[in-house]
């Protein structure tokens, strides 16, 4: 389950690019990998790594200089494409909680709001301005979901965020629990007026 | 990746005795004797195994008697009855549709819902009748249907809906063809397909594995009855074809709409006025190495794949043996089948089919989706053209430059004996008496 997220406080690493598809976030050779755990190293892999998998220099999250940032400033429409959800794991695995952009990807923006990675929609100028400042490495912010903004030493920008959203990660309730909370004894009800006679019984051994 | 995210949270499958697992996509289709080759696949498969025993779910593993493709096996075991909501982490669930079931392809997340909560989120999708009248000309299928359904609505036709098939056509086909039917739905957009059920759909559920027994059996029947679709129905959307005059269709280009008859050509880019679909068609006969225009007939090919939860049943199997019994695939053409089960790999070889199909050249494998998505050592080599009476023709989807032609197990028959496309209706085609099957069978 997702951890309540209010506030983050973090380095904030800046990717100058737009239009970044979720096969540029975690290639689809990476999707037969069986945990979740772990996702990170594959994160950005197309960027970070040479046809023969060798480190490539110079990728901002690999500089010294951005080592352990959990904020990522990029540019317009950050995750389209391909719905997988390993986009939003290997980006949480590398240890980023928020991610700021101009705009998002739908099912990317959804997912990551079920797996408690806050995404903060700021204007153009104001991803740009951050996205500067950022590239000093040593911009630190405070991205403050229950007053809705976004705080750094020398100012302060607001943010609109969906309110179900907003109360999805501060619950940190996911999908599952909200579920539960709500429906648990429709749920039991249901099941227990199933007929027998449709639940799967083996009439034999299934070795027979 | 499901099982992962319910042990993080503590969770456990609400509902082990209704949950199954199946090893299929990437399972080796040779000798199951011998080591798994592919190390990913081995660790993803061994995955599988110890999270159903972690979880309690009754798994049919790469050595169970009963393995196969997941839409193949639910029915022929009984798991996919009339009136039952199925879920499955596959875009082709829809398959069991042709049972009467909802039957909806899902994602991880919802996957790792369903397990822990055995309910899902659901949109109430639009609902779509395809009436199909008319009786469909031998050497003309199930598969023939759809490909010319989703080549007149288009990969998006029916995007929003749950398609339901209705219509005299749709009662004279078996339950074998009713699934080739759902199975392909999902590629013209639909979010599922379903068909009512009735007593040929009973019949084939009786004395299944896991289907209801004696008293069940009977209370089951009558509830199945009592789901049979309203005369007066509505729908948002009503389409109705005609298939007295159907030919045999083939696919010419990277996606199933691209489809034409047999008996025509390929398609050029000046047949069509607007410029994207000019780009589109250009782009396709590139990747699929085709010349404007020509005719379909004179299209030659490489490798032949029966197999997939499109048309790897048995009856798709004896259709195969009513072209090539008594003949000879050509000796330059790779041919393949590869039964949907191991279940359909014991009928067929109780008939007596295999020998039919080893004779005529075929390599005879065990069960799984193989080239149907290539991820087991099953491909297709760069360049390669392939008829394949599988449901996706996409670029690289059965291996890394690889042409696909979907097309009928009859067609696809017919290609590897001539090794090039051929108008099945033109040959000889056995009836089910003349293969002389031991035992007889029983459509
Ligand atoms: S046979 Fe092909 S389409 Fe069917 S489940 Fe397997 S991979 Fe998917």
């Amino acid at each position: 389950m997702p951890e309540p997220v209010r506030e983050v406080v973090g380095k904030a690493a800046p990717l100058e690019a737009d239009d970044v598809d979720t096969d540029q976030i975690i290639p689809a050779q990476f999707l037969k990998v069986i945990e979740r755990d772990g996702l990170g190293r594959y994160l950005f892999y197309r960027w970070r790594y040479d046809e023969q998998g060798k480190p490539v220099q110079g990728f901002v999250l690999d500089r010294e200089e951005f080592r352990g940032a959990g904020i990522l400033v990029v540019g317009r429409n950050f995750g389209i494409g391909s719905s997988r959800e390993n986009a939003v794991w290997a980006l949480m695995d590398a240890g980023i909680k928020c991610v700021i952009a101009t705009s998002f990807g739908d099912i990317f923006y959804n997912n990551a709001s079920k797996n408690g990675l806050l995404c903060v929609k700021l204007s153009g100028e104001s991803v740009k301005h951050l996205r500067e400042k950022a590239k000093s490495g040593t911009l630190s912010l405070t991205v403050s979901l229950d007053d809705q903004v976004v705080n750094y030493l020398d100012g302060k920008i607001p943010f609109e965020i969906e309110t179900h959203i907003k109360e999805r990660l501060r619950s940190g309730l996911d999908d599952i629990a909200m579920t539960l909370s709500m429906y648990k004894s429709k749920i039991k009800h249901y099941e227990e007026k199933m007929p027998t006679f449709l639940m799967p019984k083996a009439r034999r051994s299934p070795l027979e | 990746m499901a099982f992962e995210g319910l042990r993080k949270a503590g969770r456990r499958v609400s509902r082990p005795d209704l949950t199954f697992a199946v090893m299929d996509h990437n399972v080796p289709t040779g000798d199951r004797a011998l080591p798994v080759l592919d190390d990913m696949s081995g660790k993803q498969m061994d995955a599988l195994a110890r999270n159903s025993a972690e979880f309690g779910i009754t798994c049919f593993d790469y050595l169970s008697p009963f393995q196969g493709i997941v839409h193949i096996i639910g029915p022929e075991l009984g798991l996919t009855l009339p009136g039952t909501t199925i879920v499955c982490g596959d875009s082709h669930t829809a398959t069991h549709g042709a049972f009467g079931a909802l039957a909806l392809g899902i994602g991880t997340s919802e996957g790792e819902h369903v397990f822990a909560t055995q309910a899902l989120w659901l949109r109430k999708p639009k609902q779509m009748d395809i009436r199909l009248s008319g009786r469909l000309p031998n050497g003309v299928t199930a598969k023939d249907v759809i490909l010319w359904i989703i080549r007149r609505i288009g990969t998006g036709g029916a995007i929003g809906h749950v398609v339901e098939y209705t219509g005299d056509t749709v009662e004279q086909l078996s339950i074998e063809e009713r699934m080739t039917l759902t199975n392909m739905a999902i590629e013209a957009g639909a979010r599922t397909a379903i068909i009512s059920p009735d007593e040929k759909t009973f019949n084939y559920l009786r004395n299944a594995l896991y289907a209801p027994q004696g008293d069940e059996w009977d209370a089951a029947v009558q509830y199945w009855r009592s789901l049979r679709t309203d005369s007066n129905a509505q729908y948002d959307t009503s389409l109705h074809f005609d298939v007295n005059n159907l030919a045999p269709q083939v696919t010419w280009g990277t996606n199933p709409a691209m489809t034409v008859s047999v008996t025509e050509n390929v398609p050029s880019p000046e047949d069509f006025a607007d410029a994207s679909d000019k780009a589109a068609v250009m782009r396709a006969l590139k990747y699929m190495g085709l010349q404007p225009g020509m005719k379909v007939t004179d299209i030659r090919i490489d490798v032949v794949f029966i197999g997939s939860c499109t048309n790897a049943r048995l009856s798709d199997l004896i259709d195969v043996a009513r072209v090539v019994k008594g003949r000879r695939v050509t000796p330059s053409v790779r041919t393949m089948i590869v039964p949907g089960s191991q279940l359909v790999k014991r009928r067929a070889e109780q008939l007596g089919l295999h020998r039919i199909f080893i004779e005529a050249g075929f390599e005879w494998r065990n069960s799984g989706c193989s080239m149907c998505i290539a991820m087991n050592e099953d491909k297709l080599g760069n360049g390669e053209r392939c008829a394949s009476t599988s449901n996706r023709n996409f670029e690289n989807r059965q291996g890394p430059g690889g042409r696909t032609h979907l097309v009928s197990p009859l067609m696809a028959a017919a290609a590897a004996v001539e090794g090039r496309f051929v108008d099945v209706r033109e040959l000889d085609l056995l009836n089910v008496e003349e293969l002389e099957l031991k035992g007889g069978f029983n459509a």
